[in-house]
């Protein structure tokens, strides 16, 4: 049985992954709008390095909760429809594997690229050079935790019709954790707070949603 | 009764939202027996498959596999099942091969038999790499009933499998209906199709049943 267990796990990663590798823009459509919403806030409130440095970390974090909860919406709807999901109820496995392997794929399809191009948007709202490698580390963290918890929400709406706002409702009570120790970690570390063994007790505080 | 049947289902009920779906359904099924459920639109048929696979929880009732209860005996049951729901589950990115590919592998009972031959046996040969969105309803329902090719479960549960599919089509299932019948394998299914299938049984759901007396 151990066998199928893991088998259910990567059967499903894969699947997902390739799903989203076959619809590319639709998948790459929250890294976008990530990018494009952060280029934004310079030209919206101020273009003064100084006061951007002071924003940067809360901002990059709000603009990956936003657009990880655009595309956790559709992280069950599709096989909903077409009733891949009612399969993936009734095969012979321990039911969390396959969903842990498509909240897995989310991931690697959103979050991890969020994540990878924060150092751009840092750039780009001149966040202080201390705050980089703390903001990859939690936001890759952050941004798994973002999909764990939107799954959920994404779960308790896949059958209702226009479920997107009521996810939202549901969800965002939950991020709000996540991005106050998400952004705390950030600034903490920028004001030269958060060194070496203090940054653990940091991500070890995203684990209470998981 | 010296041994007990293969499924029993007792005094099975579905409710939702305070509303009757399905009530005092008992039905029992033996290997190599073929139970076609019947009722008009709207009936439940397709709850009461569902309840059948698990999907569903009854409200009331149990269903015993071989005298033990589901619940009790989960994945034993689920991995001698098969069940084709009324969405064939195809996902219309992905090429028919990739589709059965991973349709498949959560079975756990399977033949030799190759996706490629399962593929050339409902008469896909030629579009296997092709992404399912540029092929028909029916071929959409051929991809999932391909899986009746690969499988070695005992008890298939299959909706409204004639759906979209041609007469040639109908004839082909048919045949391989009654192959997993004379092999010891049962099918329930729901069709308004009159099938010519040795051992077939026919249930009928009331259609008095969720209406406002």
């Amino acid at each position: 049985m151990a066998h199928s267990i893991n088998s259910g796990y990567s059967a499903w990663l894969k699947r997902d992954l390739l799903l989203a590798y076959r619809r590319r823009g639709e998948a790459a459509s929250s890294l976008i709008f990530f990018v494009m919403v952060s280029t934004l806030i310079p030209l919206g409130l101020t273009p003064e390095s100084a006061q951007l440095a002071e924003i940067a970390a809360g901002m990059i974090w709000v603009m990956a909760l936003l657009a990880t909860l655009l595309s956790v919406d559709g992280l069950f709807a599709s096989d909903y429809q077409d009733g891949s999901l009612e399969q993936l109820l009734i095969t012979p496995q321990l039911l969390p594997m396959p969903v842990l392997g498509k909240i897995t794929a989310h991931w690697l399809t959103t979050g991890l690229p969020l994540t990878l191009a924060s150092p751009l948007l840092g750039l780009m709202l001149s966040l202080p050079t201390a705050g980089y490698l703390p903001m990859l580390c939690s936001l890759a963290l952050g941004t798994a935790c973002l999909s764990l918890t939107g799954a959920v929400g994404a779960a308790l709406t896949v059958s209702l019709r226009k479920g997107g706002l009521l996810l939202s409702l549901l969800v965002i009570p939950l991020y709000m954790p996540v991005i106050i120790f998400g952004t705390a970690t950030v600034t903490y570390a920028i004001d030269g707070r958060l060194t070496g063994c203090h940054r653990w007790p940091y991500s070890g505080r995203y684990l209470p949603p998981l | 009764m010296s041994q007990s049947p293969l499924l029993k289902v007792d005094n099975l009920a579905f409710e939702r939202d305070d509303s009757c779906l399905l009530e005092k359904v008992n039905l029992s099924l033996n290997s190599g027996e073929i139970l076609q459920i019947e009722g008009a639109n709207g009936s439940g048929k397709t709850t009461l498959l569902r309840l059948l696979t698990t999907a569903l929880q009854p409200s009331a009732g149990s269903i015993l596999y071989s005298g033990v209860g589901v619940s009790k005996c989960r994945y034993q049951y689920l991995s001698d099942m098969l069940y084709i729901g009324h969405q064939p589950a195809v996902k219309l990115t992905l090429s028919a091969e990739e589709n059965l590919r991973w349709m498949i592998n959560s079975a756990v009972k399977t033949n030799q038999l190759t996706i490629a031959e399962a593929l050339d046996g409902v008469g896909l040969s030629g579009y296997t790499d092709i992404p399912c969105y540029a092929l028909s309803a029916g071929q959409h329902r051929r991809v999932a009933l391909a899986r009746l090719l690969i499988s070695e479960a005992t008890l298939w549960y299959l909706d409204e499998p004639f759906t979209a599919i041609d007469k040639q089509g109908v004839s082909f299932l048919e045949q391989r209906l009654q192959e997993h019948l004379n092999r010891g394998g049962a099918v329930v299914l729901t069709s308004h199709q009159d099938l010519s299938l040795n051992n077939l049984r026919k249930y009928s759901l009331s259609s008095e049943l969720g209406q406002v007396a």
